[in-house]
């Protein structure tokens, strides 16, 4: 068998099928994941913060502990209730980024070096702006 | 009002907004920024992050099932990702820059428009017959399941329709929404991809748009885990259900009346920024 995997045929049926499978699965467990860590993370937020008065009407900011990846790991290793569900969030926001990195790889799989660079640009703008931008 | 109560009355805020989004197919991160900025009287930027991350939740997770039944299509999602990454940090950036009253009167006439497009009747295109150069070069074209087995599409209009996906990155940065009807707007009318093919391929791009903006909303702490909390498990259970819930309910009534409360929204949210109340 004579496999010519460039041809835009042969690339888009069976590996693009299996690629959105694949990105799918990731897609949903990552959602899941993120919701369950927010959700263990509300509670207990709430159990410890429930009766506090809130003040979301004017901008301060949230704290350092808040903001930056490093130091949300830090507030979940001490089990703060808001770095978990930072971490949620953070899990959530890193699902696409995952999806992102999971299609240049099979981009270059088959082959498709033009979307294995089409795909890094745009690996680089989500990393520029979760990390580079602070 | 205490965190307990606060966290409740977003929590089925939110609810009732990814439910009625999920049934209307408007989206419901468009009404929960309005929701918290007039009703619970949140800083809209504090607002625009909460809806951000609820916004990577309900299109993840609709996607997920849509790219598996082979709708999407990758490629298109991912070329048209370099335009709306780029307008997302832009809007972000802009939004973290200019006063919130402008970013009220903007969100304004942004709902106005996409109640006057949801009351609009679609145009239906023929299909292309033949793909532009420029779409034959980065290979967009594809197939998508019908009823009668697997429909293959060309792909035209790739300036005009990259150009409108930058404006629709700008938009979602700038007011935390998927706008997935400017998405939707750029692949179905300006490069003539199947209508089915652009929404789901819409919803898959809306994950990665609105991931680049939240980055930069997460590093200057403008999102905050009491808000979003609440915003993000609401919206994503109401949308679960609505989508459910979607084959068995009179969808017609209830599309006018959220295109009713989201003029409503609309024109406070130009009031409350016009007079400097946001």
């Amino acid at each position: 068998m004579n496999e010519h995997s460039n041809s835009p045929a042969g690339a888009q049926t069976w590996d693009d099928r299996r690629i959105g499978i694949i990105i799918g699965t990731l897609l949903r467990s990552g959602v899941i994941l993120a919701a369950a860590v927010v959700l263990i993370g509300g509670i207990l937020y709430l159990v410890r913060h429930g009766h506090e008065a809130i003040n979301y009407s004017t901008f301060h900011g949230e704290p350092e502990s808040l903001k930056r990846v490093t130091d949300i790991f830090h507030g979940v290793a001490s089990l703060s209730a808001r770095a978990i569900i930072q971490l949620g969030l953070l899990l959530l926001i890193a699902t696409p980024v995952a999806r992102v990195l999971f299609s240049a790889m099979a981009f270059a799989l088959e082959h498709d070096y033009l979307y294995v660079i089409i795909t890094l640009v745009v690996l680089g703008i989500l990393l520029y702006s979760l990390f580079g931008s602070s | 009002m205490n965190v307990l109560e606060f966290t409740a009355l977003v929590a089925l805020g939110s609810f009732v907004a990814g439910l009625l989004g999920a049934l209307t197919g408007l989206g419901g991160g468009v009404v929960v920024v309005p929701m918290l900025a007039l009703l619970f009287h949140v800083d809209i930027r504090y607002a625009i992050g909460a809806s951000l991350v609820s916004v990577i939740a309900t299109s993840s997770g609709a996607a997920a099932a849509y790219v598996r039944e082979g709708y999407s299509n990758i490629r298109i999602g991912m070329f048209l990702e370099t335009a709306t990454t780029v307008g997302a940090v832009a809007g972000a950036a802009i939004a973290l820059h200019v006063r919130t009253s402008a970013i009220a009167i903007v969100f304004g006439v942004v709902l106005l428009y996409s109640a006057y497009l949801s009351s609009r009747h679609r145009q239906e295109h023929g299909p292309q017959l033949q793909s532009s150069p420029l779409a034959k070069k980065l290979r967009l074209d594809g197939t998508y399941p019908t009823p009668e087995g697997k429909q293959a599409y060309s792909v035209t209009g790739v300036p005009a329709g990259y150009g409108l996906m930058f404006g629709a990155g700008m938009l979602s940065g700038l007011l935390g929404i998927g706008s997935g009807a400017v998405k939707v707007l750029a692949m179905d009318q300006a490069m003539k991809i199947p209508f089915k093919v652009s929404t789901t391929t819409s919803n898959f791009m809306i994950g990665v748009t609105a991931a680049a903006s939240a980055g930069l909303y997460l590093a200057r702490g403008y999102i905050a885990p009491g808000i979003t909390m609440p915003v993000m498990l609401g919206v994503l259970l109401g949308s679960i259900i609505g989508a459910k819930l979607l084959v068995r309910a009179k969808v017609k009534v209830l599309r006018y009346l959220f295109a009713a409360v989201i003029v409503a929204l609309g024109i406070e949210m130009i009031f409350n920024g016009a007079t400097g109340r946001i």
